[in-house]
């Protein structure tokens, strides 16, 4: 980031369940070409929030353990998830889990409610998120842009919601733009951040603009021909997107108007030839 | 006594949790683990008796998105 941009977002701090975090762009983890340019990714963006996941694996693999050992020496702070969840039950265990095993309350839920869309099943989900949050979680449910769903999210604990932009992996990037910008109306103080779907460093920015707090992005990065370069346009889209809604976007309008004064325009009063 | 451990059918000798992590050489490795579907805490394993057709479950951390 620019030295001029950096002090306009000095006081500008992201908090989530009382942490506050300087970088708004989250990243997951996976898909990457090997652990060395996942590490190098994350320190080029300044990423402060890393997902993570539990899976099974062989005894005396230890791929994880070495996985797990990289992810320490970065010094972010963990989000695990639930992904691949399709019930109540497993989203609870899996939870639980990670809990232990990660050291910390926090846990990106998600429960899979449609195979082809990956669409969050936000009856269950509000089911768990509720549960978790009793046992002193601290919840970061992936959902829909759904008012009545974030509604009841937030009543069962949640403090922080993450609507998608599109299906996870598609690249599509936001689209819903009207009701994101509904849901950012409606919760104006819930920390949002944007999940799932975004391909372009330009979606990032886009919701960023929107007024969401924060992005979280893993396959556009990870897949990208230069995962490292790509981290870091990611983290400057996130921050040209949050300043541009600080600094109070104008509205579209459908007719042009001059940006060049119209007073002094030369040869006026004289017939065109 | 015949289990399943991570959904595959093992042969094991295991009476615990706990011992059963040492058998399949997890060791002292970071892992959470789960007795037909109900997460064990790690200072429960020990007490954590296994019986035939049980299923385990012992995750390990991953790359996630």
């Amino acid at each position: 980031m620019e030295a001029s941009a950096r002090r306009d977002l000095g006081a500008d701090p992201l908090r989530l369940y009382g942490v506050e975090l300087t970088s708004r762009l989250l990243a997951g983890t996976a898909q990457y070409p090997s652990p060395a340019i996942l590490a190098r990714a994350i320190e080029a963006a300044g990423v402060e929030i890393v997902t993570v996941s539990l899976r099974r694996e062989a005894g005396g693999s230890r791929a994880g353990q070495h996985f797990w050992a990289l992810i320490r020496e970065l010094g972010v702070h963990v989000l695990p998830n639930t992904a691949g969840c399709r019930t109540v039950k497993e989203a609870i265990t899996t939870a639980e889990m990670a809990r232990e095993v990660f050291d910390t309350p926090w846990i990106k839920l998600e429960v899979i409610g449609e195979e082809d869309t990956l669409h969050p099943d936000v009856f269950s989900l509000v089911e768990v998120a509720a549960t978790l949050s009793r046992e002193g979680f601290r919840v970061f449910p992936y959902t829909t842009e759904d008012l009545v769903a974030a509604e009841k999210l937030l009543g069962s604990g949640c403090e922080v919601l993450m609507p998608w932009g599109s299906p996870i992996g598609s690249g599509r990037g936001l689209n819903n733009p009207y009701a994101l910008r509904s849901l950012r109306a409606h919760f104006p103080d819930v920390p949002l951040i944007l999940d799932a779907g975004i391909g372009a460093p330009s979606h990032a920015a886009a919701a960023m603009e929107l007024g969401f707090d924060a992005v979280l992005s893993n396959t556009a990065i990870a897949k990208a021909g230069d995962p490292v370069k790509m981290a870091r346009a990611f983290a400057l889209a996130v921050e040209a997107g949050r300043l541009g809604y600080l600094a109070d976007l104008i509205e579209p309008r459908d007719m042009a108007a001059p940006s060049t004064p119209v007073a002094g325009q030369p040869f006026g009063g004289l017939a065109r030839a | 006594m015949q289990i399943q451990v991570n959904g595959e059918l093992r042969e094991v000798f295991s009476a615990t949790l706990d011992a059963l992590l040492c058998e399949l050489e997890y060791n002292d490795a970071a892992v959470a683990t789960a007795l037909n579907q109900t997460f064990v805490r790690r200072r429960d394993r020990s007490a954590t008796k296994l019986k035939e057709g049980d299923a385990v479950e012992v995750l390990v951390p991953r790359q996630g998105g």
